[in-house]
This record gives structure tokens, C-alpha cells and sequence, in this order.
């Protein structure tokens, strides 16, 4: 009988995937690599529902992850477009110089 | 009973005439403000009259007839419906109401023709009336209330119809403020009418008071409290002591609406409340005795302070005061018949007496003091015969209206208490003296005005055919009371009798008997017109009021010297009375100034700007200065902000595993 990979494997790696995208999220001064930290971020969740869905034998975890791709999807129609909006007129993608709205 | 089933007609109409010369009057040229304001009225007469014959038609059993039209408020078992209700004090008070209203209109066409706010004017009026007739066709406790407070706030608005006029506006806020001490009153004892029997309307709270006791002598017991608490009300809006100091200032008012208003149908709201609500106050000896003190104290100390006045509408505001004061002894006496009769009359004669000095004042241009008047007979000669008539009507010379009705208080109060009884007669006196003293004055002797500037002339056909009607009600509107003796049939009084004895407590129990049993033989019966006729001719209040006649004429006519000299001898007293016993400044003393003194320095200064500015402002300033440090985390870069959305990731993470860690 082949050997199973124990979930909690999945979720390590899960963890780091998001605890990577966290640092890029944060320490990061480009947008788009900001974006991309986020799309991390979100693969690393749907990771963690798959490996729960795997592991309980249940939908539900699958079905999230759809929905998750479809928001991700979403986003990045919106978020690219703002970026390019934002570079036409700043022409910068720093977002430490993006930094209009405040008090 | 086209009308009887539609009895809303007679209140819509002034309601309607208000609304449309109210909304649209500005515009409007006088003839069409003038149609619209006497012909609502006008219809609402014949309505009225109407509704009066057709009322005659009815069985006994029909009566009180009440019409329901709609619900207004339901809230638990409180249950109050919009409902009309005519019986016979109904139908008086919508003859007199509407009577006098109409002339009223008709005089103001003239009275009030060169002043500005003309379409206001008849809105107002309109207004009033259609409040006056809620008031007196309303079936329960609450509908008269709503009449009973619309009347109060075309009275403010009224009076202080001049609005540019310091002294009017003040006596508009007096006239309103002071009446709204005695609603206070009026308020609670419906609260505990209503906790009493469970029900606001008329029958039904009657039909449940008829089956109580008559209550013992003495504060204590409920129906004297309810009693007591109602007459509150009543003291104020009819003007009585102690709450009667805002009826001569509101003669700031235009004449016709001191005539119409504070003369003849709004002040007398109290009268109709006490002899509408009989079955209680029957049971209730206390608050009896005090209606009558009430009256009887009022009728004579008004009728001093009318002495002396020298403006002829506060000598008539005065005595319209006393006058009502008669009333008010009547109905605590027990005569409640003969209180509405003065009603009546004194709406007839008092409502004449002041469209006259309207006239007067008219013919002088402007000017209200006797001392500068004198020598008017013969140049107003309608005026003065009007005049005269209503004085004699009001002095209770035999013959006229206010003998008769005057006489079977008088009458009833000696059966009751000569205190009482001394006190009306004396008033009755003074009452005669004054109207005299005012009739000289006014229009007798040589004219102290300068001719050369004041151009005297009769009023217009408009000003003097209400003073004729009146004047001829005045004369004969007495004798629908009139005693056997003297070719009468008593009718008044057997016609209103279904009111007052449908609920009255059984015979022997009754109030004159309960407050001085031993005045009375034992088969008394309740007070009424049917008197001697030689003692009634021969009694005294027709000697006293001959008395005050000659009085008047010998200090007026014969040696005008005299008054000036008695004054001089007496002046302590004269200046006492002159200046109202300083009622009015006793009054600002000791309530008005207090309460300014409060309200300034507690309510405005520390309450107000201190406790709710304060918190208002404090709350704010909170904010603002909080905010200040708050928003330095707004700092513009997003890489900041991420970073506070991951520490705050983190630490609900930590919180919820630490939760969890616990519920484990």
C-alpha cells in the first residue's frame, strides 16, 4: 500500500507559502510584486483546503477553492487595471511614493 | 335629521372658512375675504338652527343624541372617538355660540376695515369658532379638551393679533401661559376620570357616577377630587381668582374678539365644562362649596377693582370677570340651570356692551379712556341707546335679561349661604355702580376731548345692526326664563332640566342641603326661576342695583366734585384698588420674578450651559482631540497599513487559539 503523505505536511508547506507572502506583502515597494505576494498568499490557503478536503474526504474544501480562484481572478482584473491606471498617472509603481491619502 | 346624522357639517364649516381664507385670504380682495368669513359662519347658524329644530322633533329617549364618526385614539381599554353629541345645554351653547359669532363677523367688516392683516383676522375668528363648537358638540371628555385648547390658542393669537405691539404680544403669552396653569388641572383630573371609571365619554361616565353615594363634606374621596381638579380648569379659562389676571390684559386684543372671545362664549368654557360635568360635581359637596366660594369671592372683588378703572374696556373686562363669577356661584349653589341662563344673557348683553365701547372707542379714534370722553349721546345716538340698553341688562334692572338671570342665582345663593349671598349682592351693586359710572362718563356731561381733533361720528350700518340685534336680545332674551308671575313659563329651565336631573343624586341628598342643612326646610327643592313676583320686583338686588344707579348719577351727573373728594379722603385705599390690589405685581413678585431668576441662573447658566452644552461639547472635543492622535496612523503608506493588518492577523490568531486553548 503506497504511503500517505500526512496532512500535516501539506500544512507546513502551506505555512511557509504564506508566511512568504506575508513577508513579500509586506517588505516589498513594487505593486505588482505586491500583488503577487497576495496571490501567494491565496494559493497558500487554497493549499490548506485541498489538504483538508484530501484528508476529511469531503467537498466542501474543493468547492472553496474555486470560489477562492474566481475572487483571485476577480482581483486581479480590478488590481492590474489599477496599477496601470496608477503608473499612467504617477509614472511610478513605488507604493511608498503612492502615498496621497492620508491625514 | 339630515343634519343631526351629519353633525360634523356645523364644525367643518368655520374649519373650511379658516383654511380658505387662511391659505388663500392674502390674495384675496376684501369683499371675497368678507364672504368667505361671514358666509361660513353664516351656513354654520342655519346648520345649526337647523339641527335645533329638527332636535326638537326627537323622543326624550333620543336624547343625549350622539352621532360616532370615527375613532381618533384606541390604546388598551383608553378609547376616545371622534363623536358629537347634542342634548339641551348642547343646543344653547350652539345658539349662543353661533349667534354671537355671526354678528361678531359682521362687526369686525366695519371694526377692523382699515387694519392690515384683514384676511388673518377672519381666519383666526373662523378658527376660534370652529374650536368653540368642537368644545360644546364634543361627547366625550378628551374631543372637548381639543376644543377646549384650540380656543386657548385662537385666544393667543388673537390677542396678540397686533404682533407689532409690545403690550400685545405680552398680554397674548400671559393669556396663554396663565390658562395653561388651570389646563394643568383640567389634565389631570381627566387622567383620574379616566382611572375612576375606565371611560372618557359623557354617558358613559355619568351613567357609572349616578350609581355612587354623594360623598361626605371634605377634601378626601374621589369624585370631589376629579370635581376639584376639572375646576381648576375651568378657573382658569373662565378667569376666576385666582388665575384671573390674563382676561383684562388680553383687552389688548381687537374689540370684537374681547367681545365674541373674552366676553361672550370662550371665558364662559368653564361654566359649560362645571354644568356639563354636573353629575360629578352634584356628588361632590366639597368642590361644590368651592365652586361658590370661587364665584362668589370673584364676583365681588372684580366688581371692586371695576370701580375705578378709568379705560372702558377694562372696566368691562373686570366685569366680565364678576360677571362670571355669578355664573360659577350659580352652578355651586347647585342652581346649575340659572348659571347657564347667566350664561346666556350675559353673552347677549356683555358681547353688546363691548361691540358698543368698540363703537365708542371707533367714533373717538382710537382712544379707550373715559376721562377724555363725556357728551356722546347725542352724538352717536345708536351707540348710546344700545349701550344703555345692555347696561340696564347687566345693573339687573327688572325687565331686562340680566334680572332675571342675575336674580335666580341671588336666589338660589341666599337658599344656599348668605355669605355667598352678601357677597353676590354686594357685587351686585358695585356691578351697577360701575356700568352707570361708565354710561355717564362715556356719554353724558360735557365732552372733554378736543373737538377740533377728534372728529365723532356713528359707526357704519355694519358696526351698528349686530349692536340692534343685540340690543333686542338683551331686552326680551330674558323672558324665555321669566317665573310664572309674571306671564312667564320658566321655560329655559325645564327645557335644560333633562341635563341636570337625569343624573342628580336623589332627592334630600342634595348639595344646598349637604353644605347648610339647617337654612333649608326639608322639602326644598332644587333653586329655580319661579319667585314671588313682589319680592322679586321689591328684592333686594333690585334696590341695591337702583342703589349703585344713584349713586353713579350723583357722582357723576349731580356733583362731580364728589369722587375726587372721596378719593382724596380714602386714597390709601383708592390707590389699592386703582392699581388692582397689586395683584399683578404681587403675581411678578413672587412667581414670575423667582421663576426668571431660576430659569436664568440655574436652567440657562448651569443646566444648560453647563450639563448638556457641556456634554455636547465635551463629547465633541473627545473626539476632536482623540482623532488628532489616531489619525497619525493614517500616514499614507501602504506598506505601514499592511503591516497593521498583519499584526492584527496575528493577534486574532493568537486570541482565538488562546479561546480555544481555554474551552479545551
Amino acid at each position: 500500500m503506497m504511503s500517505v503523505v500526512p496532512v500535516s505536511y501539506y500544512l507546513v508547506l502551506s505555512a511557509i507559502l504564506f508566511g512568504l507572502g506575508v513577508i513579500a506583502f509586506v517588505f516589498k515597494r513594487n505593486i505588482i510584486t505586491i500583488f503577487m505576494a497576495i496571490e501567494l498568499m491565496l494559493n497558500a490557503v487554497n493549499l490548506a483546503f485541498v489538504a483538508f478536503a484530501r484528508a476529511h474526504n469531503q467537498l466542501d474544501g474543493l468547492v472553496f477553492v474555486f470560489f477562492v480562484i474566481v475572487v483571485a481572478a476577480a482581483e486581479a482584473a480590478v488590481g492590474l487595471a489599477i496599477v496601470i491606471t496608477v503608473y499612467q498617472n504617477r509614472q511610478t509603481l513605488n507604493i511608498d511614493r503612492i502615498n496621497l491619502l492620508k491625514f | 335629521m339630515p343634519i343631526l346624522d351629519h353633525l360634523w357639517i356645523i364644525i367643518a364649516l368655520p374649519l373650511l372658512g379658516a383654511a380658505l381664507n387662511g391659505l388663500l385670504g392674502k390674495n384675496c380682495s376684501k369683499p371675497v375675504v368678507n364672504s368667505i368669513g361671514i358666509g361660513s359662519i353664516a351656513l354654520a347658524f342655519l346648520t345649526a338652527m337647523e339641527a335645533v329644530r329638527e332636535f326638537a322633533q326627537l323622543s326624550p329617549e333620543q336624547i343625549p343624541w350622539i352621532r360616532n364618526y370615527f375613532t381618533w385614539i384606541t390604546a388598551g381599554i383608553f378609547k376616545v372617538d371622534f363623536s358629537l353629541q347634542v342634548d339641551q345645554l348642547t343646543v344653547v351653547m350652539l345658539f349662543v355660540v353661533t349667534f354671537v359669532s355671526l354678528l361678531v363677523h359682521i362687526y369686525s367688516t366695519g371694526y377692523m376695515a382699515h387694519e392690515d392683516g384683514y384676511y388673518r383676522f377672519f381666519s383666526y375668528l373662523n378658527l376660534f369658532v370652529f374650536f368653540m363648537l368642537t368644545l360644546v358638540l364634543a361627547s366625550n371628555v378628551v374631543l372637548m379638551f381639543v376644543g377646549w385648547e384650540g380656543v386657548g390658542l385662537c385666544s393667543y393669537l388673537l390677542v396678540g393679533f397686533w404682533f407689532l405691539k409690545q403690550s400685545a404680544i405680552s398680554a397674548g403669552k400671559k393669556a396663554f401661559i396663565t390658562t395653561r396653569i388651570g389646563d394643568l388641572g383640567f389634565t389631570i383630573g381627566i387622567l383620574f376620570l379616566f382611572w375612576t371609571f375606565h371611560s372618557v365619554d359623557f354617558v358613559t361616565v355619568f351613567k357609572q357616577a349616578a350609581g355612587m353615594p354623594v360623598e361626605a363634606f371634605g377634601p378626601a374621596g374621589v369624585l370631589t377630587g376629579i370635581s376639584l381638579l376639572l375646576f381648576i380648569g375651568a378657573v382658569g379659562k373662565s378667569a376666576q381668582i385666582p388665575l384671573y389676571v390674563w382676561l383684562p390684559d388680553a383687552m389688548e386684543g381687537p374689540t370684537p374678539v374681547s367681545a365674541l372671545i373674552h366676553a361672550a362664549t370662550m371665558v364662559t368654557a368653564g361654566v359649560y365644562m362645571v354644568a356639563r360635568m354636573n353629575p360629578l360635581f352634584s356628588r361632590a359637596p366639597f368642590a361644590m362649596f368651592i365652586v361658590a366660594m370661587i364665584g362668589a369671592l370673584t364676583a365681588f372683588f372684580a366688581a371692586t377693582i371695576g370701580l375705578v378703572q378709568t379705560d372702558i374696556k377694562k372696566v368691562l373686562a373686570y366685569s366680565t370677570v364678576s360677571q362670571l363669577g355669578y355664573m360659577f356661584l350659580g352652578l355651586g349653589v347647585g342652581a346649575y340651570a340659572s348659571g347657564v341662563f347667566h350664561l346666556m344673557t350675559h353673552a347677549f348683553f356683555k358681547g353688546l356692551l363691548f361691540l358698543a365701547a368698540g363703537s365708542v372707542i371707533h367714533a373717538m379714534g382710537g382712544d379707550q379712556e373715559m376721562p377724555h370722553m363725556g357728551g356722546l349721546r347725542t352724538k352717536i345716538p345708536i351707540t348710546f341707546w344700545c349701550m344703555f340698553i345692555a347696561t340696564l341688562a347687566i345693573a339687573g334692572i327688572p325687565g331686562f335679561a340680566g334680572f332675571f338671570s342675575k336674580d335666580e342665582i341671588l336666589e338660589a345663593a341666599e337658599h344656599s349661604n348668605l355669605w355667598f349671598y352678601w357677597l353676590g349682592l354686594l357685587g351686585a351693586g358695585f356691578t351697577s355702580f360701575y356700568m352707570f359710572r361708565l354710561i355717564f362718563l362715556t356719554f353724558f356731561g360735557e365732552p372733554r376731548y378736543d373737538e377740533h381733533k377728534v372728529h365723532v361720528h356713528e359707526s357704519p350700518y355694519n358696526m351698528t345692526v349686530p349692536l340692534i340685534c343685540l340690543a333686542i336680545l338683551s331686552t326680551v332674551g330674558g323672558w324665555v326664563a321669566a317665573p310664572h308671575l309674571v306671564g312667564g313659563t320658566e321655560y329655559f329651565d325645564k327645557f335644560l332640566s333633562p341635563v341636570f336631573a337625569a343624573y342628580a343624586p336623589a332627592q334630600g341628598d342634595t348639595v344646598t342641603r349637604v353644605l347648610n342643612p339647617e337654612l333649608l326646610p326639608p322639602d326644598y327643592t332644587a333653586p329655580s326661576a319661579g319667585m314671588d313676583l313682589l319680592h322679586a320686583l321689591t328684592g333686594m338686588p333690585v334696590i341695591i342695583a337702583l342703589l349703585g344707579l344713584l349713586l353713579a348719577w350723583w357722582f357723576y351727573i349731580k356733583s362731580p366734585e364728589t369722587p375726587k373728594k372721596l378719593a382724596q379722603s380714602v386714597r390709601g385705599l383708592y390707590t389699592l384698588v386703582l392699581h388692582k390690589y397689586y395683584i399683578d405685581e404681587l403675581y411678578n413678585a413672587v412667581i414670575v420674578q423667582p421663576l426668571l431668576w431660576i430659569s436664568t441662573n440655574v436652567l440657562w447658566h448651569v443646566i444648560d450651559e453647563g450639563a448638556i452644552d457641556g456634554t455636547v461639547n465635551g463629547i465633541g472635543r473627545g473626539m476632536r482631540e482623540s482623532g488628532a492622535h489616531v489619525r497619525q496612523i493614517q500616514s499614507g503608506n501602504a506598506r505601514s497599513y499592511a503591516t497593521w493588518v498583519v499584526i492584527g492577523a496575528v493577534a486574532v490568531t493568537v486570541l482565538m487559539l488562546g479561546i480555544w486553548g481555554m474551552v479545551r
